[in-house]
């Protein structure tokens, strides 16, 4: 029984001249918001930037995102039938599309 | 930009990180990167079971007993020399976490040590609930955090390794990174550097590790002229989880309620099935991981599997109370996924979750090629044809000490060896503005349906060869250049370096595979189905002029158990 959600994607390199991409997502239900992003990778483009490791496990910590204005796990997030907004999390710098430097700053290069 | 650092470590998972804390301890500067986050990817963080020690903690003990075990394992084909660096030196690193922090469940004043398949008696550490990866994780970046000594970043893709050309001995000098966040390439060099990228798991659609275990530590090795061996050998993990979709769950996460409650493995017929092949449970979890894999399969293909292809594990008979007092918050977790373990089974089927083959090394974790070293799951040989349960966290620890120690030794006598001219094919990548008509992320997904569904624990000649003719076509789609613009977390250029690199391994896989005539272990062969005396023997990888060769050699068993 597959269902539809419409990811809106920020997406960019630079906070000023982003903007927003939708994707129409088929999922099963109790999928996360993860899977379907890993989805139009697969499907659409490859090009869309996503930070995870650990998938589905939530042990990484490395997926956190904004969805509909909260900052939530993409992993632990599930898909809904309906227009989810997708953005980088607004207070730590932005890397490219959903991925922001969240490493502490002594272990980054530099 | 570049690095100059006494011992490099790429990878940081356990055996990364205790290799960093060894290094440093002894004086060394150490460069920790790894191609995620510090402590955040790889396999460790993902271990929700347990470790096996001979502690004698629980019950009266002793290392050359769990050698004993491990090396009943293997199948005849344990490097004895590793697998008593990991027995023997176990428990002292079990106790150094302890003193730690790490928090080992315990009971009655001692560490608590639960009984395992496998094992002769309890010797598996564990760190409630559900928690022992991200424990040692947390508690080995603690440490890294506070030892002098330790450069660390994250986001930093290894290319290949810089080995040094013309005279001298070839030794390795330092590795050319991509960095990812800003898509700018690294040079580092190092007098010594250690390997500690985990294993291959990504190669399979279903894997119970992060998403960055490709196989790339044994390509890079590989590439920089070190052996690999026994590269068939793929653990299937048998339980992982199927049904009904759970999120924030590890699927190895029913290994833990095994451990604890027993559990019954049931068919369709919700029939328990495994004495069928050998092995009768009653409730009790003594099934090896070869041999369920092997059951289950064998149900599924007997049509009497569950609905969506595996087995059903139960813990109906368990009460409420029961499952609260072994499991706590993980009861809160399965009902915000909707499920009461009280009143309905999950579904379970095997999941690719470690892999026995790996780079050769001796027991001081050094490669045949000079300042090259390895620790961890990338190593081969420890583990034979099969792994018991628990000794992946051990294995990580200890080798990751001793690595340590060596790599230390090696750069206090050395001196930096690198050159940017050694560095240049790899830094020739990092210029590519190769276009980007394939879809690398599609790419990834085929391959690791056809590894799951042609190189998966259950091979055939035809599968085999089937498999490899896909691999050619990827390989061939991917091509000798980069794809992607170069820039700041090029999605597709990581792709294409993390495909060049699982093309390179599942290759070597299948070819392993195709040239074992014979089911051992881990490797089952449906049109060999016997284990036969003369294939107790490692095949040995190298690559010649870019070409994989194959070769049989004797194990190396010198140590009996003292």
């Amino acid at each position: 029984m597959s269902e539809t959600a419409t990811l809106k994607v920020w997406r960019g390199l630079e906070t000023a001249s982003g903007h927003f991409e939708s994707y129409e997502v088929p999922f099963e239900p109790g999928q996360s918001v993860l899977d379907g992003l890993r989805w139009i990778r697969a499907n659409h483009d490859p090009s869309l930037a996503i930070r995870f490791s650990c998938i589905n496990a939530n042990a990484c910590k490395e997926c956190m995102i904004r969805v509909d204005g909260k900052t939530v796990y993409a992993c632990t997030t599930r898909l809904v039938e309906r227009e989810m907004t997708l953005e980088p999390l607004p207070n730590k710098a932005l890397v490219k599309d959903l991925v922001t430097e969240i490493a502490p700053p002594d272990e980054r290069l530099g | 930009m570049h690095v100059e650092t006494d011992v490099l470590i790429i990878g940081s998972g356990g055996a990364g990180m205790y290799a960093a804390i060894e290094a440093a301890r002894g004086g060394a500067s150490v460069f920790l990167l790894d191609r995620s986050l510090i402590g955040r990817g790889g396999a460790t963080v993902m271990a929700q079971m347990t470790v096996a020690v001979a502690l004698g903690a629980q019950t009266p003990d002793h290392w050359s007993h769990h050698l004993a075990d491990t090396i009943q394992a293997g199948r005849g084909l344990t490097d004895e020399r590793l697998a008593r660096l990991l027995c023997e030196d176990g428990p002292d690193c079990i106790r150094e976490m302890d003193a730690w922090g790490v928090g080992w469940a315990r009971r009655d004043g001692h560490i608590t040590q639960a009984f395992a398949p496998g094992h002769d008696r309890p010797r598996c550490a564990y760190v409630d609930f559900l928690n022992t990866g991200p424990a040692v994780s947390k508690t080995l970046r603690t440490v890294v955090n506070r030892t002098n000594g330790i450069h660390k970043a994250g986001d930093l893709l290894v290319v290949d390794l810089v080995r040094q050309k013309g005279e001298g001995d070839g030794e390795v000098t330092g590795a050319v990174a991509l960095h990812l966040a800003t898509g700018a390439p690294v040079t580092i060099a190092a007098k010594a550097t250690i390997v500690a990228a985990g294993g291959l798991t990504r190669l399979y659609r279903r894997n119970s590790a992060s998403a960055n275990m490709g196989g790339d530590g044994y390509a890079l090795a590989l590439r920089a002229g070190a052996p690999l061996i026994d590269m068939e050998f793929v653990q299937f993990f048998p339980i992982g989880h199927l049904a009904p979709r759970l999120i924030g769950m590890d699927p190895i996460m029913w290994d833990p309620f095994r451990y604890k409650l027993g559990g019954r493995l049931l068919n369709a017929d919700r029939e328990e099935f495994t004495g069928r092949y050998g092995t009768r449970e009653d409730g009790k979890y003594v099934i090896t991981r070869d041999l369920a894999t092997y059951a289950i399969a064998k149900e599924v293909e007997a049509g009497r599997g569950s609905p969506h292809g595996g087995a059903y594990l139960s813990f109906e008979h368990c009460s409420a109370q029961a499952l609260r007092e072994a499991f706590g918050p993980v009861i809160d977790r399965l009902a915000a996924n909707d499920i009461d373990l009280t009143k309905m089974p999950v579904e379970v089927a095997p999941i690719a979750h470690y892999h026995m083959g790996g780079v050769t090394a001796d027991a001081r974790m050094q490669t045949e090629v000079p300042g090259l070293l390895v620790a961890g799951e990338v190593v081969g040989g420890a583990n034979g044809a099969n792994r018991l349960s628990g000794n992946a966290i051990t294995e990580a620890l200890t080798f990751g000490r001793r690595a340590g120690r060596t790599a230390e030794a090696r750069a206090r006598d050395g001196k930096q060896g690198f050159a940017v001219a050694d560095a240049g094919a790899a830094l020739d990548l990092l210029t590519a503005d190769g276009s980007a008509a394939i879809n690398t992320a599609a790419m990834v997904q085929t391959l690791q349906a056809t590894m799951a569904d042609d190189v998966g624990p259950f091979r055939t000649k035809e599968k085999l060869a089937r498999a490899l003719g896909i691999i050619g076509d990827l390989t061939a789609a991917l091509g000798e250049r980069p794809v992607g613009d170069g820039g700041r977390f090029d999605m597709q250029r990581i792709d294409w370096f993390d495909l060049r690199n699982m093309l390179l391994v599942a290759r070597i896989v299948a070819q392993a595979a195709l040239r074992r005539t014979e089911s051992r272990g881990a490797h089952q062969r449906e049109d060999f189905p016997g284990m036969l005396p003369e294939w107790q023997v490692n095949q040995v990888v190298r690559l010649r002029d870019g070409e994989v060769a194959l070769a049989s050699a004797p194990v190396v068993a010198e140590v009996a158990a003292q």
